[in-house]
């Protein structure tokens, strides 16, 4: 526990100090968000809204996760790997590309609202399944990014090896932003989706758990 | 020589059983599929043979990640290479079905979506394969991998078709299962091609494992 806590720490000291990432994320989500607004006018329909508001977050989601296990120097990899248990490290990983993403998400969800005007969405289903689904992409791209770290082109595999990991993820968050779109959601149908979605978050952190110590070993 | 071999012939004759009976029987007249429901003993029976051999290749994973022997690397990744195929021959099959019932190759539904999503899936573990040159990396990072295709596997073929809204797919999206349209005679084709064809796979599935372990000389 005192360990997670320490390295989750250590991921924001070293975000605080390389500022050039977290920025380099913030501008890429502005450039897209102000190219979305060149090219579509600001006048759109709710559902190409809520579909390219899911593709930016997408990608920004790729960029801001992507880094973390690349970044790691193999040297401080094996520093690593002496001190902490397998498990900690995976934790603390996806504890704090979580809090990056949701972050990350409201900025996006803020700029694009300002730049694109907000659909009337039922906040009752769309913040939860927001929440959950920024949780599930940074977890599951977590996984694919330790994954990528370990073999030679890990750009080109981390979107290859990404996209089909989140994509069901996705299609449900989209599906579950076009329902709110509908006005109040009965609680059943809630439910539905929010269960949907978080057992995907679930299956993906027990595997990523499961199996995050046979990647970390040499 | 004839005691291990039995079940190669036996799948031979099935398939052969398959292809000659599932010309020749009567089949239910059905508006829009017509005599078109013919394929359903061959495309079917390519995923059933498909999800045996991403099934295996799972098991073998699991396997490989308990005991570390090249042996089970070997088998699961020939297991994907061979349901690959067999996914591959599902679309393609598919397709041409969906060409002469539904008039297009490619439908905007659920079940076909999943398929294709995870056969990009498990071509990018043939990708990720390729790009570790270290042996005993290569085998353990893809089993992990695989192990998640095949979790997107099963979310995409047997959870989201079920979710959706609409499919034309029976069985999916609120349409009647497969199983209550299949009139006896069908049946007496359907389950043997499926069992056939499972057949063949392994023997495929053989063949390749057993050149590949001569290649690398791994026993």
């Amino acid at each position: 526990m005192r360990e997670t806590a320490e390295l989750i720490r250590k991921e924001f000291m070293l975000e605080i100090r390389q500022r050039y990432a977290i920025n380099g994320i913030l501008l890429y989500v502005f450039s897209t968000i102000f190219v979305v607004q060149l090219c579509f006018g600001r006048v759109i329909d709710e559902k190409t809204w809520i579909a390219l508001f899911w593709v930016i977050l997408l990608f920004a989601a790729f960029n801001a996760v992507s880094k973390s296990f690349i970044q790691e120097a193999s040297a401080r990899r094996l520093y690593y790997f002496m001190i902490a248990s397998p498990l900690s490290v995976v934790i603390s990983k996806m504890i704090y590309n979580s809090l990056l993403m949701v972050v990350l998400g409201a900025l996006s969800l803020g700029l694009f609202s300002v730049f694109m005007g907000f659909p009337g969405l039922y906040a009752g289903l769309f913040v939860p399944a927001f929440l959950l689904g920024c949780i599930g992409l940074a977890s599951a791209l977590t996984m694919v990014s330790a994954i990528a770290s370990r073999s030679g082109n890990n750009a080109a595999l981390m979107a290859i090896l990404g996209f089909p990991v989140v994509l069901p993820l996705l299609l449900l968050l989209v599906k579950a932003s076009q329902k709110a779109l509908t006005g109040r959601v009965e609680t059943a149908e809630m439910l539905r989706f929010l269960s949907a979605i978080t057992l995907i978050d679930l299956v993906v952190v027990v595997l990523a758990v499961i199996l995050f110590p046979y990647l970390w070993r040499d | 020589m004839i005691k291990s071999m039995w079940w190669k012939f036996l799948g031979l004759a099935l398939v052969l059983y398959s292809i000659i009976a599932g010309l020749l029987i009567d089949v239910p007249a059905l508006p829009v599929i017509h005599q078109t429901i013919r394929n359903l003993f061959y495309h079917v029976s390519m995923w059933f043979a498909m999800f045996v051999m991403l099934g295996t290749s799972l098991v073998y994973s699991i396997r490989y990640l308990s005991g570390f022997r090249m042996r089970d690397d070997l088998m699961a990744s020939g297991a994907v290479y061979t349901g690959i195929f067999f996914g591959l021959m599902g679309l393609m099959t598919g397709m041409i079905w969906a060409k002469f019932t539904w008039g297009d190759f490619w439908t905007n539904d659920p079940q076909l979506n999943g398929a294709a999503v995870s056969m990009m899936a498990y071509l990018a573990y043939a990708v990720l394969r390729g790009s570790i040159d270290e042996v005993a990396m290569r085998a353990r990072i893809s089993a992990v991998y695989n192990i998640f295709a095949f979790m997107l596997l099963v979310i995409f073929l047997g959870v989201l078709p079920r979710l959706a809204d609409s499919s034309l797919h029976p069985g999916k999206g609120g349409n009647t299962s497969t199983m209550e349209g299949l009139d006896m005679t069908m049946r007496m084709v359907f389950y043997p091609a499926a069992l056939g064809w499972i057949l063949i796979a392994c023997w495929l599935l053989q063949l390749h494992t057993r050149r590949r372990a001569l290649i690398q000389g791994i026993h």
